[in-house]
């Protein structure tokens, strides 16, 4: 590891004055809140900012509920708080976003503002050897004919076909959330879905958060009916790993038939996606298996495979649908803590 | 505290190990140390034209930087399959070739560690690059067949022509890495020309004679210490490429030097377990009698050295056949030299062994037990030579009746619950039984207190507990008298930790030494008054050093013993045949959705002869099944087929079995008494417990949902149709 100072500021104004920038444009401020993205990426010197400007001292940890459905999360709640609080615990979807990724360690220090800047375990990215676009712009993409199980099908580009590997943000970007940020310019609010961006010719560029700013609080609205809701997540072992397809699912249901659907994609896009054109489809719906098939048929249209990652196509549809079938059968009295 | 031999003893070393008491290689503080980083290479196959150290050696605190331009003046010992104690043929930095993706091109030592690294990573090699051929398939790789590691008897073609039934198939299974808990690691200090040396180990004494070759000077000077290994899995057996490049540079620099080789690292700069290419041929009569047995493996190697682990020679000796042929090849390929993991031999060609057997029970539609049962036998088919002991149906009976396969209904996907498609299967597991020479110091004193001393090894198996519990049997005292000394080459030379060889072979050589001190005490275990015994002897101590060699060693084992010399017989030999047998039932559950694998059930039932220690045993039986299992559906080596890196160099992306997925698994024992085996009527239980478990768990795969996967791991790509 190069040596780096470490910045330990006392209020969010003072932090975003201190950051030095990550390095790459569009990677933003080298903050460190828990540490287990950013210190992982220096060691590997895939990242080497001259300063790490310290969160801890600085971000809002807790979650507020402003009585309307309305919650609002201070950014450096840790995983493992949000993932027990009773509000995310009504709306199961955003607590087994949170408990079925990583391992107890890590949510112990993850922070929820950080969980959404996740970087990419792209293995071509943290080599620091490989052609990687978005670790060396313009020097190609060695995981397009490379090992690429892991890696997306749905928003990819002939640049870059990392995925977004987090989970809870799949969870979030289904409740219309708002994210608090404060930059050297003041502060201002970005709408969840507006913050990463696709790959496309600069997949350097990640969100579009500024070098200086920095995510305080996120706030989001979760309807009475998201106890309907569920986070479908398949992977190679039962804990500790990421998602190879994911599903964040919260079903308003009339008898069968749908009211309102959310859903949204993990481990196979290469940003938190969601499937609005799906949602729509899905409303009006009675929902049978066969509507629940069509859904993630329909959810994966113009995914592209790259070759050992082609399996991830027809396991998402399936995912999906799975999803869906399981929101379906859930009592929502009685659905927390589930863990099939 | 009772304890002797079978008692369920916990282990004797677990306070210390819980306290972190106990210390492992790199625990050991040596004075004023400098620091070693090694320097792995980013390309797959060329030559280093130029290397520009200028920035790495402006860190301050840098003291030398080693490379081909700087070698180490080392001498390559060569393998173990060559009479050496290498992991490889050859030594680092003997020429500006680059073999493989990730081989250890420079080494820094500097001050301290951070120094070391940011040295390492400011060095600039320049290649002339050449297309590398790194995996199967590959051009450029070169098959070697290999016929003395051949076997056939009877004629494999007519007994295949004469058959009811036929099958031919073809089973792949995938490069595994080691990844110990327990870091690579390597400490030497020298004292004059004496020489120290802390790294994890599983043959101390072999390391103390192939460093001292490496090194070029005298085994005698060569001091290796090793008392606890946090894991060894095979990967700790030979000695590192690193280990005499630390202890060499250590006497250049006059200090002593540390090196810690990072995860990543110790994905290709110490061994792994090859993928092999495998494919059987069986021919069986109506009745599910085998008449032919023909099983040929394909095994990726390094491009410098030929290392095989062959196991289609214990496959054939499983089951009744006409007519056996096997064979291997060696494919030569741009990698690192494949080397031991747990039953190297059986647990890749057992998936394939055991699978077959099952696709042929469903041919014959035949339960796949009884198809076993039919094909069972008292001596080997491929030279009639008898079994010691095989209890191999009694294993299937006790884990059957326990895992309920008499409710097996082999209709595939008949036992669906709701979104889960359930699957039964079973394998035969078996692992050769096998010792080696070794010697031993027991020292015991009129206060009724022993000392035993061994330079064999403890990798968390239970070694130190076990070898107290056959010593207190011996000496007739209760095992907390008992004191162990392991891991050191300064005690008499024992065994390699390998082979399952430790416990027949410290036990057998224990129970020598202990019966010559109730002998010159003139007492028996059984009526043994230690101070009356000590008063009428007229001395306050007594000590004895007693040597083993098991039969069918070679004449001059005794005198390899004490050049390192790895000695190992047992499994096949001219007057018997002995082998641990087990038999594994696995349940499996398949999300009929998204298809992922979870086993909620494993059981195994094992025969071993005596066993020494019924919770150490357990313990080894459950680990070897639990390893099965990741085996079977999640470890893989991904290994990029262009350059040959490794593409998940950690244990994030390099799956292995978590808590979660171990639910309800069980390891029993079944009673087997063996006279022939060795003295202490004891088969090895180290590895037997990996064998069956990949293809149980293929086989319960297949019941679930039709689907025949010839290959592991099996995972959710292999049960989904992709297009």
């Amino acid at each position: 590891m190069r040596p780096f100072s470490f910045r330990r500021p006392g209020s969010p104004e003072e932090a975003v004055a201190m950051v030095e920038p990550m390095g790459v444009a569009g990677q933003g401020g080298a903050f460190h809140a828990g540490g287990t993205t950013v210190i992982d990426l220096m060691k590997l010197h895939v990242l080497h900012p001259p300063s790490l400007t310290d969160l801890g001292d600085v971000l809002e940890r807790g979650i507020e509920e402003t009585g309307d459905g309305t919650l609002r999360v201070g950014a450096g709640t840790t995983m493992a708080e949000a993932a027990e609080h009773p509000a995310f615990l009504r709306a199961p979807v955003l607590s087994e976003a949170l408990w079925k990724a990583a391992s107890a360690q890590l949510r112990n220090v993850a922070t929820l503002g950080g969980n959404l800047l996740q970087r990419t375990r792209c293995p071509y990215f943290r080599d620091n050897v490989s052609a990687c676009n978005k670790r060396e712009p313009g020097s190609g993409c060695a995981a397009k004919d490379g090992i690429n199980r892991l890696l997306a099908v749905l928003g990819t580009s002939e640049e870059c076909i990392a995925n977004y590997p987090g989970d809870w943000a799949n969870a979030l970007i289904l409740f219309d959330a708002v994210l608090e940020t404060r930059s050297g310019e003041g502060g201002r609010e970005i709408a969840f879905d507006d913050l990463h961006v696709l790959p496309g010719e600069d997949p350097a560029r990640e969100t579009i958060l500024g070098d200086d700013e920095l995510i305080t609080a996120i706030r989001l609205t979760v309807p009475d009916w998201a106890g309907r809701s569920v986070y479908t997540k398949v992977r190679d072992r039962d804990s500790y790993a990421f998602a190879l397809t994911s599903a964040a699912v919260a079903l308003d249901l009339d008898g069968e038939t749908v009211r309102e659907a959310r859903l949204a994609i993990g481990g196979a896009a290469t940003v938190p996606w969601r499937a609005r054109e799906v949602e729509d489809w899905l409303q009006g719906q009675t929902l049978t298996e066969d509507v629940a098939v069509e859904a993630g048929r329909r959810a994966f249209e113009g995914a592209q495979g790259w070759g050992e990652n082609d399996f991830k196509i027809p396991l998402g549809r399936d995912t999906v649908a799975r999803g869906l079938m399981e929101a379906k059968a859930m009592t929502p009295e009685t659905n927390s803590g589930d863990s099939q | 505290m009772t304890g002797r031999i079978g008692a369920a003893v916990s282990r004797i070393e677990g306070r210390k190990k819980v306290m972190g008491e106990a210390r492992y290689a790199a625990d050991f503080a040596v004075p004023n140390p400098l620091y070693a980083h090694l320097v792995t290479s980013t390309i797959g196959r060329g030559t280093i034209t130029a290397i520009d150290d200028a920035d790495a050696r402006a860190v301050p605190g840098v003291r030398d930087i080693y490379s081909h331009a700087n070698p180490l003046g080392l001498t390559p010992d060569g393998m173990m399959s060559t009479g050496g104690h290498a992991q490889q043929g050859w030594e680092p930095f003997d020429a500006p070739d680059v073999r493989f993706y990730g081989e250890t091109i420079a080494m820094v030592v500097a001050d301290d560690i951070l120094a070391a690294r940011e040295a390492a990573k400011r060095l600039r090699f320049t290649y002339s690059e050449e297309t590398p051929a790194p995996v199967f398939g590959a051009e450029g790789v070169e098959p070697e067949e290999l016929p003395d590691d051949a076997l056939s008897s009877g004629d494999i073609e007519a007994a295949m022509q004469a058959a009811a039934q036929t099958l031919d198939l073809d089973y792949d299974t995938a490069a595994n890495t080691h990844n110990a808990m327990e870091l690579f690691a390597t400490t030497a200090q020298w004292s004059g020309e004496d020489l120290t040396v802390y790294v994890p180990s599983q043959w101390v004494e072999g390391f103390r004679v192939g460093i001292a070759n490496e090194l070029g000077i005298a085994p005698e000077r060569v001091h290796v210490v090793s008392p606890y290994v946090g894991g060894g899995f095979g990967g700790k057996g030979s000695v590192f490429t690193f280990t005499p490049m630390v202890a060499a540079a250590s006497k250049r620099l006059n200090r002593p030097v540390k090196l810690y080789v990072t995860r990543e690292q110790g994905f290709t700069t110490a061994s792994f377990r090859a993928e092999t290419q495998q494919s059987i041929r069986l021919g069986a009569g109506a009745d599910g009698r085998l008449t032919g047995f023909e099983h040929t493996g394909r095994e990726l190697s390094s491009r410098t050295d030929t290392y095989v682990v062959n196991g289609a020679e214990a496959a054939a000796r499983m089951y009744h056949a006409d007519a056996v042929r096997t064979g291997v090849t060696c494919v030569h390929a741009d990698r690192q030299t494949p080397g031991f993991m747990r039953a190297p031999a059986e647990t890749p060609y057992f998936f394939a062994l055991e699978s077959a057997v099952d696709e042929l029970a469903r041919r014959l539609e035949m339960d796949p037990v009884e198809l076993r049962r039919t094909n069972d036998i008292d001596a080997e088919p491929v030279n009639g030579v008898p079994y010691t002991s095989r209890s191999l149906m009694e294993c299937y009976d006790m884990a059957g009746e326990a895992f309920g396969w008499s409710d097996y209904d082999p209709a595939v996907g008949s036992m669906r619950d709701g979104d889960w498609l359930v699957g039964w299967g079973c394998a035969t597991a078996a692992y050769p039984t096998q010792m080696a020479p070794c010697s031993v110091r027991v020292h015991l004193d009129r206060t009724g207190r022993a000392r035993v001393m061994v330079a064999s090894h403890d990798l968390g198996t239970g070694a130190y507990t076990v070898i107290a519990q056959a010593a207190a049997e011996g000496l007739g005292l209760e095992v907390d008298r008992v004191d162990v000394e392991l891991g050191d080459s300064r005690l008499p030379p024992g065994t390699i930790a390998g082979g399952s060889v430790s416990t027949a072979s410290n036990v057998s050589v224990v129970q020598i030494a202990c019966e010559r001190i109730m002998q010159r005490l003139g007492t028996t275990p059984g009526e043994i008054d230690v101070e009356a015994a000590f008063n009428a002897f007229g001395q306050a101590a007594i000590e004895e050093y007693a040597e083993w060699t098991p039969r069918g060693s070679q004449k001059n084992a005794r005198r390899g013993l004490y050049r390192g010399q790895v000695g190992i017989v047992g499994g096949a030999e001219e007057e018997y045949t002995a082998f641990a047998f087990g038999a594994e039932y696995a349940e499996v559950r398949i999300n009929r959705w998204t298809r992922e694998i979870r086993v909620p059930r494993l059981y195994g039932a094992f025969a071993a002869g005596r066993i020494m220690n019924e919770k150490t045993a357990t313990s080894q039986y459950l680990g070897g099944m639990v390893w099965g299992l990741g085996h079977a559906l999640q470890e893989k080596t991904e290994i990029d087929p262009r350059t040959g890196a490794v593409m998940n160099d950690n244990i994030s992306e390099y799956i292995v079995p978590v808590n979660a997925d171990i639910v309800d698994i069980r390891a029993m024992m079944v009673p087997e008494e063996d006279t022939l085996v060795n003295p202490a009527g004891v088969k090895g239980i180290g590895e037997i417990g990996i064998v069956g478990t990949a293809a149980a768990i293929a086989n319960a795969v297949y019941h679930a949902t039709g689907i025949r996967v010839r290959h592991v791991p099996i995972r959710v790509e292999d049960l989904i149709e992709t297009g």
